[in-house]
């Protein structure tokens, strides 16, 4: 990686020497070479990171207003909306940022299926990402269930008893997550010290792996050609451009442009229709009335859409778990040569437009209610969403592999 | 006496009693670790508390009129007790071949309601009112006919999340995501209108009800 030019004064060496400051900078920035083609795909990735930094930081506020328990989440959260001063703030701020957070990390995921950025030697660094999202998807959950409305207690019940249809030991398991024999005060608690300790930490490690696995293998690029293969005279990529200060730059216009989206957000929809906090939601917790329509928020319904359409409660379940594990296998189900939709052939642009086609489909579906034209439609959708899957292999092999550019389209600018 | 000449007395490794006690030190290791787990895992189960207020609960059912329904709670579960008239009783023969477990075979009930109207009393149903499927309240769709449930319904149960449908006995009909039918909750009679819920009856009390 990048070597260290020290120039500074007394201090600075006294410091590197007990802490390699200056070494850290140059390996993971300075000396960083990521490809110089990157597009607006590619703002996603410090999205994803800043946005985590914001939930932790409007977290740690949000919780000291917070108070866990069946009798007191409720109103404590209403009382930070109506009494605490900017209380209303930091709490949308919260719960906007879990959303901005899903639609950050899907344009992110969809970049890596646009350039194939999973395929090798990128697959551990796809896994760890998958890894990032699921985790992230039990913290959003667990979240959700914190306020105590009525869709966060009738979400809990609905998802927590997906794990019932587990042969066996189904129930005993439910009983267990739920500590009580409905959802009740134990769960709550339980989830309030997952969302605001366990899962984190566990978020913060995993983020920290994916970034020493990006730094490892280097940044993928639009072409999907690797820059690492065409080095100049001094050992650098010809087509690469040091992270810092060339990335770090752009990503600030990013973040600008991100932060005032978020803000208006913010300011004028923190509700978002119903999207991001639902309307049952701003009544307590009733464990004797289901609201009429239950849907989950908006980023698990493509999911939610396949779980409920399926007339039987164990394939449903089986089919829900899987079309969620399905991304995990992609760079294994992708056997083409060339990693960017660019240098592929027809049939691999169609595919993976009927794809993301269908998951906006599921997604919309999984917010209507559940009437048979909806459940009808969602029947449709799911073979397919699984078609995707099974025919990547075959599709990916007979039309990935045309002539490549030997370095990567740039237009100077 | 210098360091070399020490070294030289030191003995031949023997292999397999370090890889012996390098395997006992990890196995025992390992098993510390597991058995630490033991409290943690444990106390995620019910409570003392939660355990107690599972006891068995007396309600009055005669506030209920025919063809209506109430509902109580027992182990924090919506529990629902439908006095049904002989209408209602009537339309249960109708439609077995619509439905999943028409004789509740793979269903969760007492030995006891494992019966063509899944009750001790058949005008008293009790079911706990969660969906087998994923636990929202169905709601109650008593009415025959209601086209917006299904065509040809003979009244019974609708589940909003996730639209499973149940007759008037709990059982489920075809094409609903749940697989089997409403679970009934262990229950007696106290005389003509106390119901307890939570207690078995005796197995004998079918026929003399």
């Amino acid at each position: 990686m990048g070597e260290v030019v020290n120039n500074g004064g007394a201090f600075r060496t006294w410091l590197n020497k007990r802490l390699p400051v200056d070494q850290f900078v140059a390996d993971q920035l300075t000396g960083y070479y990521a490809p110089k083609n990157f597009n607006v795909w590619y703002f996603f990735g410090s999205l994803a990171l800043l946005v985590f930094v914001m939930q932790i930081v409007t977290g740690i506020f949000v919780t000291m207003h917070y108070k866990p328990g069946e009798a007191t989440a409720f109103n404590s959260v209403e009382y930070l909306m109506r009494e605490v001063p900017y209380g209303w703030l930091l709490r949308y701020l919260h719960s906007t940022g879990a959303s901005a957070f899903f639609v950050v990390v899907y344009l992110h995921m969809t970049r890596a299926l646009l350039y194939g950025s999973y395929k090798a030697p990128r697959e551990l660094l796809w896994v760890i990402g998958m890894l990032i999202y699921f985790a992230l998807m039990a913290e959003a959950f667990m979240g959700y269930v914190l306020p105590w409305g009525n869709m966060s207690f009738w979400g809990a019940q609905v998802i927590i008893n997906i794990f019932n249809t587990i042969p066996g030991i189904g129930p005993d398991l439910v009983e267990w997550i739920r500590g009580d024999y409905a959802v009740a005060d134990s769960t709550l608690n339980r989830f309030f010290s997952l969302h605001v300790i366990a899962m984190p930490f566990l978020l913060a490690l995993l983020i920290m792996l994916h970034l020493v696995a990006l730094r490892q293998v280097g940044s993928s690029n639009p072409d999907g050609i690797e820059i690492k293969d065409k080095l100049g005279p001094d050992g650098k990529p010809l087509d690469g451009i040091p992270f810092h200060p060339y990335y770090t730059l752009k990503d600030i216009v990013g973040v600008g442009l991100f932060l005032t989206l978020f803000a208006i957000v913010v300011f004028f929809a923190p509700t978002f229709g119903g999207l991001f906090l639902e309307k049952p939601n701003f009544e307590p917790a009733n464990p004797m009335s289901t609201p009429e329509d239950i849907a989950p928020t908006w980023y698990f319904t493509p999911y939610y859409a396949i779980l409920r359409a399926i007339p039987d409660q164990r394939l449903g379940a089986l089919a829900f778990a899987l079309s969620v594990l399905a991304f995990v296998f992609l760079p294994w189900l992708d056997r083409a040569k060339n990693k960017s939709i660019r240098y592929r052939g027809l049939a691999s642009k169609v595919l993976l437009g009927m794809f993301f086609v269908v998951f906006l489909m599921l997604m919309w579906l999984g917010l209507q209610p559940a009437e048979p034209t909806y459940v009808l439609l969602a029947r449709i959708c799911i073979p397919l969403y699984f078609a995707f899957f099974l025919l990547l292999p075959f599709v990916s092999k007979a039309d990935g592999n045309g002539p490549v550019p030997d370095r990567v389209t740039y237009h100077a600018h | 006496m210098s360091d070399h000449a020490a070294d030289d007395t030191v003995p031949e490794v023997d292999e397999s009693r370090r890889k012996f006690l390098i395997a006992a030190t990890a196995g025992t290791g390992a098993v510390g670790a597991v058995l630490t787990a033991v409290p943690f895992l444990s106390s995620w189960s019910p409570s003392e508390s939660a355990r107690a207020a599972g006891l068995p609960t007396e309600v009055d059912l005669s506030k209920i009129e025919a063809g209506q329904m109430a509902t109580f709670f027992w182990r924090k579960q919506p529990i629902y007790v439908v006095r049904r008239t002989p209408e209602m009783l009537a339309s249960l023969a109708s439609h077995d071949a619509e439905l999943k477990d028409a004789k509740s075979e793979a269903s969760d009930q007492p030995a006891y309601t494992k019966n063509a109207d899944r009750s001790l009393k058949p005008e008293v149903l009790v079911l706990i009112g969660t969906c087998t499927h994923l636990g929202c309240l169905p709601k109650t769709r008593f009415t025959p006919g209601d086209a917006s449930v299904m065509a040809n319904w003979p009244g019974g149960f609708f589940c909003p999340c996730h639209g499973s449908k149940f007759d008037l006995a709990g059982r489920v009909f075809n094409g609903s995501p749940a697989s089997v039918n409403l679970r009934v909750p262990p229950y007696s009679f106290k005389g003509d209108n106390t119901l307890v819920i939570g207690q078995d009856a005796a197995s004998a009390e079918k026929g003399a009800a």
